[in-house]
Order: C-alpha cells, then sequence, then structure tokens
C-alpha cells in the first residue's frame, strides 16, 4: 500500500498541468468565443494530447490510448481542478458510443462516434415503459421490418433529455414469436421522424426533468440495428453496466458530504451553530464512515484495476452504497434546513454536489429518491448482489418468465 | 498510488487461515468457549512461530519489523475465526514499549515479547467508559502503583502488564510482582477473557515517553479489522444457511426477504474493508489523520459488525438464537469490538472535535 503516485505519474500530471495552464481558460481572440465554441477547441486539443476520448480509436475521432486507469484519475482530477471542460457528458457518449464500439457495424461507428464524443450529436435512451421498468425485458414496444425500413409503435418513459436529442437508441420488440429476452433489437432513431411525440414527464420535484416519447409508425431505416435481430437484450447489457460506473461514484458522496457539514455550520439551532448540536455531530461523523468506506473501496476497485484485476463482490455495491449515502445526506439536511422542508423546492437543477441554498436541499431530499430508482432501483441492486454476488438462486417467477 | 495487499501481506493471511482451518475449526473453538482458559497455549505457540508475537517489533529486537497495517491484517483473519488469542493484549503492550520504551526498557523487553517467551497486554480503563488516556486517575506515588484497573484481556496468563496512569504515563507491571491481584470477571466473549487488576503498592517502571493516545489508536484499529473479518464471516456463514435450509419446499435463500437481507449485510460491511486499511496505513504514514482515522474506524466498523450480528441472528431463525449456534460466538465477539476501549459515540463525538466541528 502506498498512497502517493509513482514518478512516472506524477511526470504524468506535471505534464498534464502544464497542458491545461496553456489551454484553459483560452487567451487571446479564443476568449472572445462563446464558452460553447470555447469548450469544442479546447476539447479538440485535449484529444490530440490524449487527454480525452482515450478509449476511442483515432479513425473515430477518439485519442486511442492504452488503458490506464491511474491516469484517468489524474486527469479527472487535474481537469476538475482546473474547471476545464472534458469528456463529452450525457449518455451518448458514456452509454452510446462504448456500445458503438464494441458491438456496432463499421458504418455506424464512423457515423455516429465522432459527432457524439465532440458533443455535436445528443442522444437520448429509449429503454424503460410504463408497464416494463424492473422487468425491462418485458418492453413491448413494437418494430417491424418493412421494405428496408423498420416501422415502429409503441412507448417509452423516463427518457432523459428526449426533448432535445437528435437521436435515440432504443429497445423495441422485434421478434414476437421468440422468447422474452430473445426478441429485443437494439435500433438507432432519428428524433426528428414523423410520428415521434415527446412529452415532458414531470416529476414530484415540480419540474419535468425526464420526457415520454410516443411512437406512432415511425420509420428507421433497416442497417440502424446494433447488432443482430433478437440481441438488442445482450448489446444493451454493456451499456446498463457503465451507466452503474457512472452513478456509483464516490467523488460525489464525498462533495456532498462535505457540503452537508458547511450546511450544518452555517445552520443555526437554538441560537447556535447547528454543528455544535451532540445529535447532529454523531449523524455526521456516522455519515461520513459510510462515505469514507465508499471511497476507499473505490481506491481499491481502482487499484485492482490497474493491476488488471477486479476487487470482486465490491463493484457491485457501488450504487446501493452511493444512493443509501445520499438518502442518509439528504435526510439530515432536511431535517437542518427546518421550516424549508414545509415549501416547494423552486424549481431547483436536478441532482447536485452542491445544493443552493435550502430550497436545493429540498429538491437534493427528493432527488435521492430518484437516484434509488434510476438505472436499476436499489430492490433489483440487491437481487443483483445476492444472486450474482453471493449465488444464491434465482426467484422461481422471474425463473419461469425467462 | 496502491490501495492494495503486497503478495507478502496476502500470504500471511492465507497462512493464518489455513492454520486457524486446521487447528481451531468450530468443533475446537467451540471446546475452548464452554471451557474458561480463554485460548490453547498450543494455539498462541503456533502464532509465536509464524512470527506474530513480533510482527511490528523492529528487526533489531528480534521482531519483523512490519507496519499496524500489517497487525490488522492478521487481526482481520482471528476475528473470522472468531480465534481465541491473547494477541490483542500482546500486540498493544509491545507497541506501548516500541513506541514509548527507552532504549534499556526495548533491550529489555522487546526480544522476549517477540519471541513468546514474556506474553503482555495492556490495562486501560478504569471503569465507567474511563477508556481514553485523559481519565485515567491511577497515580504512581514513591515508584510504587496502587489502584484499580477494569477488563484486562487474558490478563490471566500475561506476564507483562502495561498499565495507563493519570496524564498518559504508561507503566510496566510484571503479574508475579508482589501486591498483584487478579479477578475474573464473567465475560460476555468467552474468547477474550476479562479480568479485574488490583494493585496495591506494586513497583512499576514507567515508559519513557507518554504513549498512550498512540497505542489506544492501534488498539482501535485492531478492533476495527477484527470486527471486519468478523462480520464478513458472518455474512459467510449467513448466505451458506440460507442455501441449505429449507422452508415452503424451497431454499431460504430464493426468497427475496432473506435475499435482500444478506445483500444489505454485505452491502454495510464489505465497502468498509478499506476503512481499516486506511486508518492502519495512516497510523504509520500519515500523522495528521492517523488519531481521527482510527476513532472512525472503530466507530463505524464495530457498529456495522454489532448490527451484522443480529442480522446474522434473524437470517439463522430459532437455531441463531441457541448456545448450541456458532453464530452466537460471533454475536459476542461484536459486543466485545464495541465495547472494548470505549463504544461509537464517544469515537464519533472526537472525530467532530478533531475535524474542527
Amino acid at each position: 500500500m502506498d498512497l502517493k503516485y509513482s514518478e512516472e505519474y506524477e511526470a504524468y500530471r506535471a505534464e498534464l498541468r502544464a497542458f491545461l495552464a496553456a489551454n484553459w481558460p483560452p487567451k487571446g481572440a479564443g476568449a472572445e468565443l462563446s464558452f460553447r465554441e470555447q469548450a469544442a477547441v479546447f476539447r479538440q486539443h485535449a484529444i490530440d494530447a490524449g487527454y480525452v476520448a482515450r478509449g476511442i480509436p483515432k479513425q473515430y475521432g477518439g485519442s486511442e490510448r492504452a488503458a490506464d486507469v491511474l491516469k484517468a484519475r489524474i486527469i479527472a482530477e487535474e481537469f476538475r481542478r482546473a474547471k476545464a471542460p472534458g469528456e463529452v457528458r450525457g449518455i451518448g457518449a458514456s452509454m452510446l458510443v462504448p456500445t458503438l464500439i464494441e458491438k456496432g457495424a463499421e458504418w455506424q461507428k464512423e457515423r455516429f462516434v465522432p459527432p457524439t464524443i465532440r458533443g455535436e450529436m445528443v442522444w437520448c435512451q429509449g429503454y424503460s415503459e410504463p408497464g416494463s421498468g424492473s422487468d425491462l425485458a418485458s418492453l413491448q414496444t413494437r418494430a417491424e421490418l418493412v421494405g428496408d425500413e423498420w416501422v415502429i409503435n409503441g412507448h417509452k418513459v423516463w427518457t432523459s433529455g428526449a426533448d432535445q436529442a437528435d437521436f435515440m437508441f432504443c429497445l423495441c420488440r422485434t421478434e414476437p414469436e421468440a422468447k422474452k429476452h430473445g426478441g429485443i433489437s437494439y435500433l438507432l432513431i432519428d428524433m426528428k421522424s414523423p410520428g415521434i411525440e415527446v412529452r415532458p414527464l414531470r416529476q414530484m420535484t415540480g419540474t419535468a426533468d425526464f420526457c415520454e416519447v410516443f411512437f406512432s409508425d415511425v420509420r428507421t431505416p433497416k442497417d440502424h440495428i446494433v447488432g443482430k435481430r433478437g440481441e438488442g437484450w445482450i448489446v444493451s447489457r454493456s451499456t446498463l453496466k457503465h451507466e452503474r460506473d457512472m452513478i456509483g461514484s464516490a467523488e460525489s458522496s464525498l462533495l456532498t458530504f462535505r457540503n452537508l457539514v458547511r450546511l450544518a455550520q452555517s445552520t443555526q439551532r437554538g441560537g447556535r451553530p447547528a454543528i455544535e448540536d451532540p445529535a447532529i455531530r454523531q449523524e455526521l461523523a456516522e455519515i461520513e464512515g459510510y462515505v469514507r468506506s465508499h471511497v476507499y473501496s473505490g481506491y481499491r476497485q481502482l487499484t485492482a484495476a490497474s493491476k488488471g484485476g477486479s476487487a470482486g463482490i465490491a463493484s457491485m455495491l457501488n450504487k446501493l452504497t452511493s444512493s443509501n449515502i445520499g438518502h442518509r445526506i439528504s435526510r439530515l439536511a432536511l431535517e437542518l434546513v427546518g421550516d424549508a422542508g414545509l415549501c416547494s423546492p423552486n424549481g431547483d437543477p436536478i441532482m447536485s454536489v452542491n445544493p443552493r441554498g435550502e430550497s436545493g436541499w429540498v429538491t437534493q431530499y427528493m432527488w435521492s429518491l430518484g437516484i434509488a430508482i434510476a438505472g436499476g432501483t436499489a430492490n433489483i441492486q440487491r437481487n443483483i448482489i445476492a444472486e450474482r454476488g453471493l449465488g444464491l438462486p434465482r426467484e422461481r417467477a422471474a425463473q419461469e418468465s425467462r | 498510488m496502491d490501495f492494495g495487499l503486497s503478495e507478502e501481506q496476502e500470504l500471511l493471511q492465507e497462512t493464518l487461515r489455513s492454520f486457524i482451518a486446521r487447528d481451531c475449526p468450530p468443533t475446537r473453538l467451540r471446546e475452548i468457549f464452554d471451557a474458561d482458559a480463554g485460548h490453547d497455549p498450543a494455539h498462541w505457540n503456533a502464532l509465536v512461530e509464524m512470527g506474530v508475537a513480533g510482527l511490528v517489533i523492529p528487526e533489531a529486537y528480534g521482531g519483523a519489523g512490519l507496519e499496524l497495517l500489517d497487525l490488522a491484517l492478521v487481526a482481520e483473519v482471528l476475528g473470522e475465526g472468531a480465534f481465541p488469542s491473547p494477541f490483542f493484549g500482546h500486540s498493544l503492550a509491545s507497541l506501548a514499549i516500541v513506541l514509548g520504551g527507552s532504549d534499556a526498557q526495548k533491550e529489555s523487553w522487546l526480544p522476549r515479547l517477540a519471541s513468546g517467551d514474556v506474553l503482555g497486554t495492556i490495562a486501560f480503563g478504569e471503569g465507567d467508559e474511563s477508556w481514553d488516556p485523559s481519565a485515567w486517575q491511577m497515580r504512581r506515588v514513591d515508584e510504587k502503583l496502587t489502584g484499580m484497573k477494569g477488563y484486562v484481556p487474558h490478563a490471566n496468563v500475561a506476564d507483562l502488564i502495561v498499565v495507563g496512569l493519570a496524564g498518559g504515563e504508561l507503566a510496566l507491571v510484571e503479574r508475579s510482582a508482589e501486591g498483584v491481584k487478579l479477578e475474573a470477571i464473567d465475560a460476555v466473549d468467552r474468547t477474550r477473557p476479562l479480568y479485574k487488576l488490583s494493585l496495591d503498592a506494586v513497583v512499576a517502571e514507567v515508559l519513557a515517553v507518554a504513549a498512550a493516545s498512540r497505542v489506544r489508536d492501534a488498539g482501535l484499529v485492531l478492533l476495527a479489522a477484527d470486527a471486519f473479518g468478523s462480520a464478513s464471516k458472518l455474512v459467510e456463514m449467513s448466505v451458506e444457511y440460507a442455501k441449505t435450509r429449507q422452508q415452503f419446499g424451497q431454499v431460504i435463500g430464493q426468497f427475496q426477504a432473506v435475499k435482500h437481507q444478506l445483500a444489505d449485510m454485505t452491502t454495510a460491511i464489505e465497502p468498509a474493508r478499506g476503512l481499516f486499511w486506511h486508518a492502519a496505513y495512516a497510523f504509520d504514514h500519515l500523522p495528521d489523520e492517523a488519531e481521527r482515522g482510527a476513532a472512525l474506524a472503530k466507530a463505524h466498523l464495530t457498529d456495522v459488525f454489532m448490527q451484522t450480528a443480529r442480522d446474522a441472528v434473524e437470517a439463522h431463525g430459532g437455531i441463531g438464537f441457541t448456545w448450541e449456534s456458532d453464530v452466537q460466538i460471533w454475536f459476542k465477539r461484536a459486543m466485545f469490538d464495541r465495547a472494548f476501549l470505549g463504544t461509537p459515540p464517544g469515537h464519533r463525538e472526537r472525530a467532530a472535535t478533531l475535524a474542527g466541528w
């Protein structure tokens, strides 16, 4: 065990710091551009220098560097420190691109990967349906091959960003005769196609951060399928895995916890700072035990990955651990904001590590539930841990509906 | 950046695991638990031969010169086996002399502690949760100690007792000295028997450097490590039980209620492994974080262990509540780990103060 980086990695960090100092924020004429343009110019420099899109081959616009989890971590740390725009965020870059690289046809990679990693093509994900949440493979949205086109009819829900997306990657039932999992295909659909209707879905916080998408005879070309017919379930597995890693970040738990401590320091209770209240101190220290465990478990997984191994069951626990922590943090925050918990939150942004003001923490209190559901509910996580991690048998009902 | 164990550390753990599996399986553990001795001298000799007695004693004094992390990894495996052993008291007594002894004191005691010729233990608490060095009252007058210490582990087999004094000083008392009296306590955890120690004008020498807080921190890390190993074992036992016990015509592990409880137990304990690793590493390498890290690790892991033990009883159903079930042995180990050196709230409050909250 050695928590310092080796000389090789410290040299890499120094080189990266020099790059960031020279390129971000932009100087001279570059500083006159809009933020979006500045980010695009900078990101291209960062790709050329090998700091962004490292896992993407050069022919698809990436920087194609050998996987190195320690370098990836140093890059994340330094980009955050410099507040520089790193990897394009969003479901396209984080979920679709790895799937296409692994399972896509050559033309699909060439056409879709470069604009997506540059942030010019925005995606949404068509998975959940009103009748198919945890039991996703029971989905009913149909796609029928008519001539050279798929004709799609159905209804998707919880579609983040569908109102702004250029394309959707979508799971559809194409083989109605096949068994549940074997009848699904993974299709790519242009969101400007006729027959698509997007409606905002208002969640309990009062704002609408998701959409519902209705398909009436929507058409997409025959070759807009990733993998073969009936392989959609397998193709989609790699994407869900990516989403779990993304949500299970220990870093955000730590940052949110630090902001909770600040909230306790700045809130008054009975004429003195809440942080002097013994009950609050106990609760904070107890939560910190969970947060630190989560962070060190992340270090351990990182170390195992850097040696080409895995930390075993620990990596299956990230999402549940993170949502459990989010829950406890926001529950204590709600207690700290006191009377503000009687008021509706006023349109704060989606889950943040640094909620704004009392209303922000009220929003956070509700969003911590959304996070525990999105990408596989806490109860589904428990099934995965028990069945794949601990080797317990599947439930009969789940076995029989396969 | 390497937050993992070395091959030597993994080998040490594997060696100990196979030793315990062979020499102290549950049947043998049960015999020791039901007897009064609190350990098997042959087991201790075996640990001495493996180098465990002198693990953190410098090589110059016949030890292995390793760090607290190595000692904590031993504690983890002993916890897995609920292994009855004077390891805990001996390790802290040795560390006290390593950290606080003069050259002469080291020369006089460390080689014998490393070779197992001398078995050590510690006498810290004086009752009423007076575990923190700042709470100790025992005074040394005319080079002699008079007073009482409670809850001294394995004092019956110890030759040397490191006694905490007012002001955080540490004194060395030989059990065979005149005026030393031991009284057995009916301790809940029979794998770590406890004694009340009475001293009546006992001649004692004081260690050169007041190292009580450091020794306490090391003790907290070892208890955290023990709690991690023990709790992990309880999860494993509960999972195995759920795979074999049948009710309603199927193994109970197929019921979601049982599955979810086992998944929650795993989620509570497994990520906390790094908490004791980091606290142990900090003890030797990150002085600014050492005290707070030890306090949080002890509070968190012994709390989680206690909850895991309750869940394990529930997962085993009626059999889990019997004396016959092995679960009770670990359940009581949880009670020891949680209360010894102070219950979690005190350590959390100290962690809060150390953070400047």
